[in-house]
């Protein structure tokens, strides 16, 4: 078995720092916000996690047109390191939205358009895991892959438009669509020290997870054939 | 001596490729009529389960009726694609469409033909009927066109799942849940559309979901040309 790389361990240490760093920024130096209090702090890890989320799905859409492309199996893997990542990190950051949101819009969940897409866009995810759950040959569960990657990727935006017109003519009741009541606030310099530091620890955070995550899926894939020709 | 076929040739050797896999499609189910007599009783059904399930008086009718109406549409549509997928790769028809000198894509447009035509017919039942039960009188050029619109974008992306679907374990199942998420803005703007259209607004103001359709169908049928290929080869 390959041994870990020494980068890989340096960005493991490096992760955990900045995170250590980007938690005391976040819950210490900036300052509290006027209007929402201490809640508002959640915002910087929320946005950050978020961001990593769109990175995934990026990333994910791109190693699907690479695999349609290639046909190299090592996209498939990238793709779904992509998927998993944005997965977990689409979820933190719903339900780090969701915490945020009791307090201010006094309500857990709201039908708003980011969210909406948010949520669409797991389910997505959700079954894009299940199609590759139902696939036994590896070959046709990569390409399967790609193609539902690439229209699940597609469908998102078209998605995002639709809904955002819908909500322009249905209003949400609880918690409106103006800025302020969104939890819009004006960042004072300390703050958006925090908020651009905790985007910049989580896209590290990204790449590591990544790596490791890509790692894995090479070590599964040697471990088939492996077993493959065990059996022969 | 080499034959050149010129491009008009091509074309409609293609053409010709489509409308025979359409034309089977029609003809077997003309023959057993099993795929239309499923989807038509189970879209009376869910039309009759809604009259229960809401309790709609006069004026909550006519804005939960285009819901209902895609609601309805949108799984007897699944229950189509799945059957007319399964058929295929049941009796083996798709290794021998796959065998023939055609186009691949010619296969994906084929079946994308049939499945409209059959939607279609469904929904050409489904609607005079919905009309006397809820005494709405359905028959609006507006609505019609959402109809169209929004059944060809619903039938193009999942013509594509479906053929995915359909060689996947959990065959039936899968289709709706890889579908479901991908198609919502078709289901968005064809019920804000057909809402519209039914609340006698002008076309103005519906023309955003009119787009919307168009823009998703144009942007769908082209993905899925693109990528049937890759979905259907061994």
């Amino acid at each position: 078995m390959k041994k870990k790389p020494i980068a890989l361990l340096i960005l493991d240490i490096v992760s955990l720092v900045l995170l250590g760093i980007a938690a005391y920024l976040a819950l210490s130096y900036a300052p509290m916000e006027a209007t929402m209090g201490n809640v508002q702090r959640v915002f910087y890890f929320h946005v950050a996690n978020a961001w990593v989320g769109m990175l995934g799905f990026l990333a994910a859409g791109v190693a699907g047109i690479a695999y349609l492309k290639t046909a190299k199996p090592k996209w498939d893997i990238v793709e779904v390191a992509a998927v998993e990542i944005s997965l977990v990190f689409f979820f933190i950051a719903i339900v780090l939205g969701s915490i945020w949101a009791r307090p201010v819009w006094n309500t857990w969940w709201t039908w708003e358009p980011r969210l909406t897409t948010a949520a669409i866009t797991e389910m997505i995810y959700l079954a894009y895991f299940m199609l590759r759950g139902g696939i036994e040959d590896p070959n046709r569960r990569a390409r399967f892959s790609a193609v539902y990657t690439l229209v699940g990727a597609v469908s998102v935006p078209i998605t995002f438009m639709a809904i955002r017109f819908f909500r322009t003519i249905h209003p949400v009741v609880i918690g409106s669509e103006s800025a302020q009541a969104q939890g819009g606030f004006n960042m004072s310099p300390d703050m958006k020290v925090a908020f651009f530091f905790a985007l910049f620890t989580f896209t590290v955070i990204f790449a590591d997870l990544f790596w490791h995550r890509i790692r894995l899926g090479n070590l599964q894939n040697k471990v088939e054939e492996l077993k493959l020709k065990v059996m022969e | 001596m080499a034959e050149k076929t010129s491009l008009l040739d091509k074309i409609g050797s293609y053409l010709k490729a489509i409308f025979a896999i359409a034309w089977k499609d029609l003809a077997a189910e003309l023959r057993s009529r099993e795929l239309l007599s499923a989807m038509l009783v189970f879209a009376l059904l869910v039309i009759l389960i809604f009259n229960f399930a809401l309790k709609l008086d006069a004026k909550t009718r006519i804005a939960a009726t285009s819901g209902i109406l895609w609601v309805t549409f949108t799984f007897a549509g699944t229950l189509g694609l799945n059957r007319s997928m399964a058929v295929e790769k049941d009796r083996g028809c798709l290794d021998g469409l796959l065998l023939a000198p055609v186009d691949r894509s010619s296969i994906y447009f084929g079946k994308v033909l049939s499945n409209i035509f059959f939607m279609f017919i469904v929904e050409a039942i489904v609607l005079p009927v919905y009309s006397v039960l809820y005494n709405i009188n359905l028959f609006n050029s507006g609505l019609l066109l959402v109809i169209f619109l929004g059944s060809v974008g619903y039938i193009a992306i999942g013509t594509l799942l479906a053929a995915m679907a359909v060689q996947t374990r959990t065959r039936d199942v899968m289709l709706p849940i890889l579908l479901f998420p991908v198609v919502i803005p078709v289901v968005v703007a064809a019920v804000e559309a057909s809402s519209g259209f039914l609340q006698g607004l002008a076309l103005s103001e519906v023309s955003y979901w009119i787009n919307l359709l168009f823009v998703y169908d144009l942007v769908f049928i082209a993905i899925a040309f693109m990528v049937f290929d890759y979905v259907v080869e061994e």
